[in-house]
């Protein structure tokens, strides 16, 4: 349990959000983290190869 | 009883309807083509699994009731794993979809399998919004009163009452899971039905 706790520490939760903001744009910046996430997980399994693939082409 | 007795039969009509379009080779495909073994086509049964675990511990977190989930290590575990299954599964059935999206997966008649994946996501928004207002805590109190300014200014709010705690856990755990797990198995089903869509080639009609 406390071997839990410690890990719950790292990120303090008990404080206000930060947002920012930006004309009338507002965002958490957890869920700007979020959405930039899916971006980046988007583009890289877009552009990364996928194993076994060559392997399978040879046997062909 | 005479064969076209049996022919009209509903059971043998529905028999050989399935059977044209969906024969066990197609349900339970061995191979794929080649542009298949791409990661972009991991996320649809990353979504699924997400799903499948967001519904597991659905089931755990009702055996033993808020109490426990609120008040004991194992019941914060099981509440942190429903969570963050949702969590994951959101984000893989985003990705899924501009996947499909960019690939316009919707082309040789598979708009319903694009339709079934639009309404699966809004009734999930769904799910997701009610299980924020049946958390029984702090955080449930505050977003379901400010839920409800919103949605009684559509008049909504006399038929869906966000500060109804009974209703909105109905909602969250029978009604919006059932729709999204039917419209999933139709989703699936229709994407073995219809195979995955041929990748875009330049002046060709895809075929059906
Ligand atoms: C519960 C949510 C969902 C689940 C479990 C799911 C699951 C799947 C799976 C397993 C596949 C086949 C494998 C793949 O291509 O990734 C698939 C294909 C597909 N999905 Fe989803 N999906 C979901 C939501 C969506 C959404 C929100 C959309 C778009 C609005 C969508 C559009 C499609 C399309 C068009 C295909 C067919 C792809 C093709 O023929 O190549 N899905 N889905």
């Amino acid at each position: 349990m406390a071997f839990l706790l410690s890990f719950a520490a790292l990120i303090p939760l008990d404080n206000l959000g930060h947002y920012i903001q930006w004309h009338f744009i507002e965002i958490s910046i957890a869920n700007l983290i979020v959405m930039i996430l899916m971006v980046v997980t988007f583009i890289v399994a877009l552009v990364a190869p996928f194993p076994g693939r060559s392997r399978r082409k040879e046997n062909r | 009883m005479s064969t076209s007795e049996i022919d009209r039969q509903w059971t043998t009509r529905l028999r050989r309807r399935v059977e044209g379009k969906l024969p066990p080779e197609k349900l339970l495909p061995d191979t794929q083509p080649t542009y298949v073994s791409s990661w972009i086509y991991v996320f649809g049964i990353a979504t699924l699994s997400s799903l499948g675990v967001v519904i597991g511990t659905g089931c755990i977190l009702a055996l033993r009731g808020p109490q426990w989930w609120h008040g004991s290590a194992y019941g914060h575990f099981i509440n942190s794993m429903h969570l963050w299954s949702v969590e994951i599964f959101f984000f893989a059935m985003v990705v899924h979809l501009w996947g499909k999206f960019a690939m316009a997966a919707w082309r040789g008649g598979r708009a319903l399998t694009w339709m079934t994946g639009v309404v699966t996501f809004l009734v999930s928004i769904g799910a997701g919004f009610t299980g924020y207002v049946s958390q029984s805590n702090f955080d449930s109190q505050w977003i379901s009163t400010q839920a409800k300014d919103g949605i009684n200014a559509t008049g909504a709010g006399a038929y869906f009452n966000v500060l109804n705690l009974g209703q909105m856990l109905m909602w969250h755990i029978v009604l919006l899971p059932l729709g999204a797990i039917v419209l999933t198995g139709m989703h699936v089903l229709m994407v073995r039905i219809k195979g995955v869509v041929p990748p875009f080639e330049e002046g060709a009609e895809v075929a059906e």
